[in-house]
């Protein structure tokens, strides 16, 4: 009897030996991961009003598909699915179920927009499945504290802000300082970074503050208004288009502050030629990527390598498209994750090692710039690098800045 | 739809015919329970997913539902009934978000909003006609986004408002996406039931009058103020009920979701499923959920270009719509089963 019961003992120890040896040579595997494929979920806008950044999830497309020819991760295929959600949040939560609950995916990667972000937050929350760099610049998607697998990727609009406040406490200690912001989220973002980024000079400093809506015609009376202030720093937080308008109100009425623009609108071809090119040297800006067309890039392996893929897989890309840029290197942040993984790919473990990067570095990042993430910092790129206008194109300059915390 | 049969129907043969020993009212009462118990355990033999997507397609069917009474029986072209989804699916939100109010409490004040709204849009649209309706109705569909920005102390601006799931009754022992199709079912039921009263009956015939002639229709009697205003209201709050419906089961509201093209969904889903039916407004919510997933699936590069071929295809081959078209042919079907019965009554003109 005794006998027995010791052999069944042994036998199930060995059994659960057994077991745990062949869990671990299988690997640990999620949905949507096999010996030979990872599957990975997204949504784009690759038709209505927001298919302006479609060019990013061919980007993203084209990515994987070079490194599937290139042998995969470990030995599996991305298996990127990526699906059209036209920017409508409700056809974003439809999507992403079924690319949960139908297509089996093991996470979420790049889905594109604040608002239909925000509409699967809850979902993917709940059900634990990991959204891993989001495509959108709102502040809140680093907030582990709710939402823990929800994560970001570029810079938010208020680690901008405070970048710039930081560059005016040191340079300009005596500033006066006027902000012209969007009034939604995005512009409200940044000026709620610039306060924070001054602190208890805030109230000193920020002398005056005006916002315009996307539907006005043209931002003049804001900028005379702001100019009567005696502000002697300009803040505009705008969208491209009135971001050209400010530009050339300022030089019209000949105010001179030093002037800082939001890095989504610093695009040479498209704010600050029409604009008048002459009308916007000295302005300052921030930047994070390199931009292809500064030919200060275009001689180094980075950009070449950059090139060769736009040339051999993202053939219908421009090369002069910066979403281009953005498309690659968020691609290449998910691949360092999911190599990290080694073979436990579960989303809780693919959640993990998103959440522990420390310090990686990617081609097309400004040199000096890194990807770090921790359990209570949900911010991956947290520096950029401040950028001036000559006349003709962008400059950085200066040491990377951070701003990250409050 | 007047069957040439009808003309020879005896007084005392319609209420006394029986087949198999009921009368045909206990066979239809019969074949309707039947319809509505497979429908109601549809959801028990899916998945998750495509509960959600059957979910979505019912909360549409009332939407188009809505835009029928007004466009189809009343002849009032709307491109903006996008515009009172959202106004439904806001009142439910921040009804539900600022004031804790229980998901299913929200869709009475909804459709009342809404039916206010639709009434006070409804009296400057009398001095519109055709497609000058149509293009104001198109200019509210393109302010709603905005409108919804702007008033951000009450709508969350552009990052909308996320709502709380709503929760299964306790011991009922089904999950969300299966209690919430039983909701939108027993909704969709009742804004059916509804509708087929209100058309069939007096309101509905004068709907009708107005919209065939409106001259004639005065000269009868009617007040066609009253009714086209009557008419608007009605289509706007089983619209926005629909839209309160949509807010509770996607749980969260943002400007972005009430695009243009939603109004133009309604009317397209209104116009394919059978513009003066009210079954056809169950093929238009198909049509909504399901044509522009095809399409995608067919070609990756131009949906919209399959879009609009599946959209010219069944104008072309069922120019009355799914049901206005085939609806006839059922009911000469049913008739050779049961004489003098139609199971699809429409208010198209013939």
């Amino acid at each position: 009897m005794a006998a027995q019961r010791a052999l069944n003992t042994g036998l199930s120890a060995l059994g659960f030996i057994l077991a745990g040896v062949l869990a671990a040579a299988a690997g640990q595997y999620g949905p949507g991961v096999s010996d030979t494929e990872i599957k990975i979920g997204n949504t784009m806008p690759y038709s209505g009003p927001g298919s302006g950044y479609s060019s990013i999830g061919k980007s993203l497309t084209a990515y994987f598909a070079m490194i599937n020819d290139q042998g995969g991760i470990n030995g599996r295929k991305i298996n990127f699915i990526s699906r059209d959600d036209s920017y409508s949040p409700p056809k974003t939560v439809e999507q992403v179920r079924k690319l949960v609950e139908e297509d089996q995916v093991l996470l979420l990667f790049q889905s594109l927009g604040t608002p239909t972000n925000i509409a699967i937050r809850g979902y993917l929350n709940d059900n634990k499945v990991p959204q891993l760099f989001v495509g959108s610049g709102a502040d809140q998607w680093n907030d582990p504290a709710h939402y823990p697998w929800t994560i970001g990727w570029q810079p938010s609009y208020g680690t901008e802000a405070r970048i710039f406040a930081r560059y005016v406490l040191k340079n300009l200690p005596n500033a006066t300082i006027a902000v012209l912001y969007q009034n939604d989220d995005f512009g409200k973002d940044y000026l709620k970074g610039m306060r924070a980024g001054l602190g208890d000079k805030a109230n000193k400093m920020v002398v005056a503050t005006k916002s315009y809506e996307t539907t006005d015609p043209t931002v003049d009376s804001q900028i005379v208004a702001l100019q009567g202030s005696g502000a002697n720093v300009l803040l505009t937080a705008a969208i491209p288009k009135f971001t050209t308008l400010a530009i050339r109100k300022v030089y019209d009425i000949g105010w001179h502050p030093t002037q800082f623009l939001n890095s989504v609108s610093t695009s040479v071809g498209s704010v600050m030629k029409p604009a008048g090119a002459e009308k916007g040297v000295g302005i300052l800006s921030a930047a994070y990527t390199k931009d292809p067309t500064d030919p200060q890039w275009q001689n180094t392996p980075e950009y070449k390598d950059w090139l060769s893929w736009m040339k051999k897989y993202n053939t219908s890309g421009n090369v002069a498209d910066a979403f281009a840029v953005y498309g690659y290197s968020t691609a290449q942040t998910l691949v360092a994750v999911l190599k990290a993984c080694g073979d436990n790919l579960t989303r809780e473990n693919v959640m993990r090692e998103a959440v522990q990067i420390h310090d990686l570095k990617l081609p097309m990042l400004l040199p000096g710039i890194t990807i770090s993430t921790g359990a209570d910092d949900y911010a991956p790129i947290k520096q950029m690098k401040l950028q001036k206008f000559d006349g003709r194109t962008w400059k950085v300059f200066g040491d990377i800045v951070s701003g990250s915390g409050g | 739809m007047m069957d040439k049969s009808a003309t020879f129907i005896a007084p005392e043969t319609l209420a006394g015919d029986r087949y198999a020993g009921l009368t045909a009212g206990a066979w239809q009462w019969i074949a309707a329970l039947i319809a509505i118990a497979l429908v109601a355990a549809l959801p028990f033999g899916l998945s998750k997913y495509h509960v959600f997507e059957l979910t979505m397609v019912m909360i549409y069917a009332i939407a188009v539902l809505g835009l029928n009474i007004l466009t189809g029986y009343n002849g009032q072209i709307s491109l903006g009934h996008g515009g009172f989804f959202a106004a439904g699916a806001y009142t439910a939100a921040i009804l539900m978000h600022r004031y804790g109010v229980p998901y299913w409490a929200t869709l009475p004040p909804a459709a009342l909003i809404c039916f206010v709204l639709g009434v006070l849009f409804g009296l400057p649209a009398l001095r519109f006609e055709g497609p000058y309706l149509a293009l104001v109705t198109l200019a509210m569909a393109l302010a709603t986004p905005q409108l919804l920005k702007y008033f951000d102390t009450w709508t969350g601006g552009q990052q909308g408002i996320n709502l709380a799931k709503p929760v299964p009754p306790a011991g009922l022992g089904i999950d969300r996406d299966r209690w919430l199709y039983l909701v939108v079912l027993v909704a969709l039921l009742i804004a059916m039931r509804v509708a087929a009263n209100m058309l069939h009956g007096r309101t509905g015939r004068a709907f009708v009058a107005i919209r065939d002639h409106p001259i004639a229709a005065a000269a009868m009697g009617i007040n066609t103020a009253r009714y086209k205003t009557l008419a608007f209201g009605t289509s706007t709050l089983f619209t926005g009920a629909a839209g309160a419906l949509a807010a509770i089961v996607i749980g969260y509201v943002s400007p972005e979701s009430y695009s243009i093209f939603l109004s133009v969904s309604f009317l397209v889903g209104s116009a394919v499923g059978g513009i003066a039916t009210i079954g056809g407004a169950i093929v238009g919510g198909l049509f909504i959920q399901f044509v522009p997933n095809l399409a995608n699936d067919v070609s990756d590069a131009a949906p919209w270009a399959i879009y609009g071929l599946a959209m010219l295809l069944f104008m072309y081959l069922m120019p009355r719509g799914v049901v206005g078209s085939l609806g006839p042919w059922i009911n000469r079907a049913l008739q050779r089963i049961m004489p003098h019965q139609t199971a699809f009554d429409d208010g198209a003109k013939e």
